[in-house]
């Protein structure tokens, strides 16, 4: 672990990322930018980003705290904070390769051989290796481990067949960590599950695009026929897909982190929703002089600063005694759920003009908040739906019985 | 927005979280709370001298005074301990009359009382009236001055333990501002005190008439702090009985979740259900919510503006989660639910109680919404 940092030494990394982003952050490339990394439709986004996650990384603010022999900076993870808290006081535009830098990453970091390492963990930084995550299926999405794309050893290969569903930048990405079955005759359906780091630009693996609600594009259907991949795709050994899967989804779902920096999902600032309400009429009047609006809002305030100062109380085992992991296995249930009812609820202030959609120009902050409640959905179903989570909560944190 | 709070603890509130914890689980279990409902004067003198004993009513308290010179946010997690384990004694309305009587006592009323509330002395407020309306500064009863000093009439309501409090503190209206008196409550003749009938059975409370009794002119609080001393009361309160409400919160969800894990219906246990199962869960989250409201609002105490905010949230957080795990669980206890002899409702009953006391959590929030965007 990298030296903590003086007071001095962090003030001065945090004066050089604030000028950094300062001077090298657009805000407006003169194109709609995503609101999440899953929500990246068009080429020139793409390109955007690309270019935006590259840059940072070449300046040091993205992986400072990953290990230096994969292409990390190997500093201590505060001056990481520093640096990501810089981005959102920019507004700095979204880190492209969440499921690389976000999940799969700390995998390999955590679990992956020092050749795995040397070969993916830089890729995924500087934004040349896309990755994508095919995990649920047509047939199988909450209830993950009944996924049944079938990986056949052949010789030192495994040969592909069957689809996955939903899956994120499936259709720009390098390579997919992959949860398939190799032994359907396991005693239980864990069991025949294994987890591939596997290669996407190959025959026999093709994608086809999937619209959003929103209208935008950014997730595919991917079918495997025949595909061939080397063994040496397999990770973690054959027959531990499944505990591969959910040390992923630690990662993913924010029980676990390992900061790379940046941000995957915009975080809504909850003072736009302010000045929107301020600036919305009610029977003649602003808005927020409406005691049932204000209410709720206020209501919302509350919701919000717990949900911020969570993150710091995590930290602080003094106050984390009684369920140690309750606010780690919350944290993705409340902070999306509470998006989701908020984005909805600044729908209402706009009277007549939330009839309004993005391209129209009465539409109140270009469809911003439409977009924003629409995209919040992925959210709350993506990475383990609310109802799945509830589960994870109570049976994890709670020591409640499964639900069979 | 940068008058929102931040959170933090000191070596002092995690080492008095530690005793407080084993102290009123011990002191406390629940055979003993039921047998103090049946009880004339509610509460436990041995715990209480205990409690005196410990240093406890001294902790916000200026050395100065004999205290410890520490600060509310030492004192919530004894509060937070003692709501959890439904312990009633006068520590919370000694606590607030210390803190209303250093926000507006003089030098000689300070050094009179505070040394020996700061050794286990009961003290109380009497701040509320007929009317029912939370505002402090609404105030009904009445002073004239006379020749023997002043002379009270009027009735207060809601004087949480007045028949162990030595000292009472009364808000009234004199010249047509509000101010505060401090009475023995010896100075009272008999009668004046009746208890009163409340939704909590584990706290007592009086009415108090005052009609009859007169004060010496050195008995009132300084009339150029009144708005300061009602902030600090109303700060004090909202901290304490947050503090209680959260601590019940936890209490009463770790209570249904015993029953949850136990139970059986149609050969399955019904936590295992999810109708009962998922509102656990969201009520479990807004307790988390209210427990990091809380150490946010004991952290920003002591600061202008943002203190306030933070306390008003962790009340009004602590009052919605408290009230909303304890009717649920009323409801997932079936039919013992609605026994008295289902703890749920000692704490639903309490959490009606603590809002009628500080204002619920739609009044916090209506208080907050000036301060947040106004
Ligand atoms: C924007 C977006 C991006 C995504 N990206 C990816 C990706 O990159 N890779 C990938 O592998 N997947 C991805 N997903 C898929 C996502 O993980 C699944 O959609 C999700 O796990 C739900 O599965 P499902 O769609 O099959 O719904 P279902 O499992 O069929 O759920 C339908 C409904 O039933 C409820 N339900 C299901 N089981 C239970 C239960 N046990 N208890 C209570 N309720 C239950 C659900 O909550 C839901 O309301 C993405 C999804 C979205 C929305």
């Amino acid at each position: 672990m990298a030296q903590k940092p003086d007071a001095a030494e962090l003030k001065e990394y945090t004066e050089a990322a604030d000028a950094w982003f300062k001077e090298n952050t657009v805000r407006d490339p003169g194109f709609m930018l995503p609101l999440t990394f899953m929500e990246v439709s068009t080429d020139e986004q793409f390109d955007f980003l690309r270019e935006w996650q590259r840059k940072v990384y070449e300046a040091g603010y993205l992986g400072a705290s990953w290990p230096k022999e994969y292409g990390g900076g190997g500093l201590h993870t505060d001056f990481q904070r520093a640096a990501t808290r810089a981005m959102k006081k920019y507004d700095a535009p979204i880190m492209l390769n969440a499921i690389g830098n976000g999940w799969a990453g700390p995998l390999i970091l955590d679990l992956g051989s020092e050749e795995q390492k040397q070969k993916y963990i830089k890729g995924m930084l500087n934004a040349e290796d896309i990755w994508c995550q095919g995990f649920s299926e047509p047939e199988h999405g909450s209830d993950l481990g009944n996924a049944q794309l079938k990986a056949v050893k052949d010789g030192d290969e495994y040969v592909l067949n069957g689809s996955k569903i939903w899956t994120s930048l499936g259709d720009r990405a390098k390579y997919m960590i992959l949860l398939a079955r190799t032994d359907f005759e396991a005693e239980n359906k864990y069991k025949g599950l294994s987890f591939f780091l596997n290669p996407m630009k190959i025959d026999g693996i093709s994608t086809s695009r999937i619209k959003k609600l929103t209208g935008e594009y950014g997730f595919v259907q991917t079918f495997f026929t025949d595909a061939r991949i080397s063994a040496d795709c397999l990770f973690g050994g054959e027959g531990n897909g499944w505990s591969m899967a959910m040390k992923t989804l630690e990662y993913e779902r924010g029980a676990k982190v390992k900061p790379v920096g940046g941000y995957f999902v915009k975080e809504l600032d909850v003072m736009q929703i302010v000045e929107l309400a301020k600036n919305s009429m009610r029977n003649g009047k602003p808005l927020l002089d409406d005691p049932v609006m204000r209410d709720k809002m206020t209501q919302y305030m509350i919701d919000i600063q717990a949900l911020n100062l969570n993150n710091t109380r995590r930290r602080m085992p003094q106050l984390m005694q009684d369920k140690p992991m309750g606010l780690p296995l919350m944290n993705k249930l409340a902070r999306t759920e509470l998006i989701r009812e908020l984005t909805e609820f600044s729908l209402g202030f706009q009277g007549t003009k939330a009839g309004y959609y993005v391209g129209d120009e009465n539409a109140v902050d270009d469809g911003y908040w439409h977009r924003s409640y629409l995209n919040s959905f992925s959210a709350t179903i993506g990475g383990g739906t609310s109802e799945i989570q509830r589960n994870i909560v109570a049976e994890h944190a709670l020591g409640l019985p499964k639900t069979r | 927005m940068n008058n929102l709070g931040d959170i933090g603890t000191t070596e002092e509130q995690i080492e008095l979280m530690d005793v407080a914890t084993n102290f009123c689980r011990d002191k406390s279990p629940i055979e003993k709370v039921r047998a103090l409902m049946e009880d004339d004067l509610g509460y436990d003198p041995d715990v209480w001298r205990e409690i005196g004993e410990l240093g406890w009513l001294a902790i916000a308290i200026p050395e100065a005074h004999d205290g410890v010179g520490l600060s509310m946010a030492e004192v919530v997690p004894i509060a937070e301990q003692m709501g959890r384990n439904l312990l009633s004694t006068p520590f919370g309305s000694t606590t607030m009359a210390a803190q209303a009587l250093l926000a507006g006592g003089s030098e000689a009323q300070q050094a009179a009382w505070l040394p020996k509330i700061a050794a286990g002395t009961a003290a109380t407020l009497a701040l509320r009236e007929d009317h029912g309306d939370w505002d402090l500064g609404h105030v009904a009863s009445s002073g004239k001055e006379t020749a023997d000093g002043i002379a009270l009439s009027g009735k207060k309501q809601l004087v949480r333990w007045a028949d162990s409090a030595e000292l009472i503190i009364v808000s009234i209206e004199l010249d047509g501002n509000v101010r505060f008196a401090m009475i023995e409550r010896s100075a009272f003749p008999d009668g004046a005190l009746r208890r009163e009938a409340i939704i909590d059975e584990t706290a007592r409370s009086f009415e108090l008439t005052l009609d009859g009794v007169t004060v010496a002119a050195d008995a009132l609080f300084d009339g150029n702090r009144t708005r300061e001393t009602i902030e600090k009361i109303e700060l004090a309160a909202g901290l304490i009985h947050a503090a209680e409400m959260t601590g019940g919160s936890q209490a009463v969800i770790d209570y249904t979740l015993e029953y949850l894990k136990t139970r059986k219906q149609f050969d399955k246990i019904i936590g295992s259900y999810q109708a009962l199962k998922h509102p656990t869960v969201d009520n479990y989250v807004e307790y988390e919510k209210a427990r990091t409201h809380l150490y946010s609002a004991a952290h920003s105490w002591g600061e202008q503006g943002r203190g306030e905010v933070a306390v008003r949230m962790a009340a009004a957080q602590a009052h919605s989660s408290y009230s909303r795990a304890a009717d649920r669980s009323i409801q997932f206890h079936g039919g013992f639910g609605f026994t008295h002899d289902c703890d749920a409702q000692l704490h639903r009953r309490k959490a009606i109680f603590d809002g009628a006391l500080i204002g619920d959590a739609a009044y916090q929030r209506s208080k907050l919404a000036g301060l947040l965007f106004d």
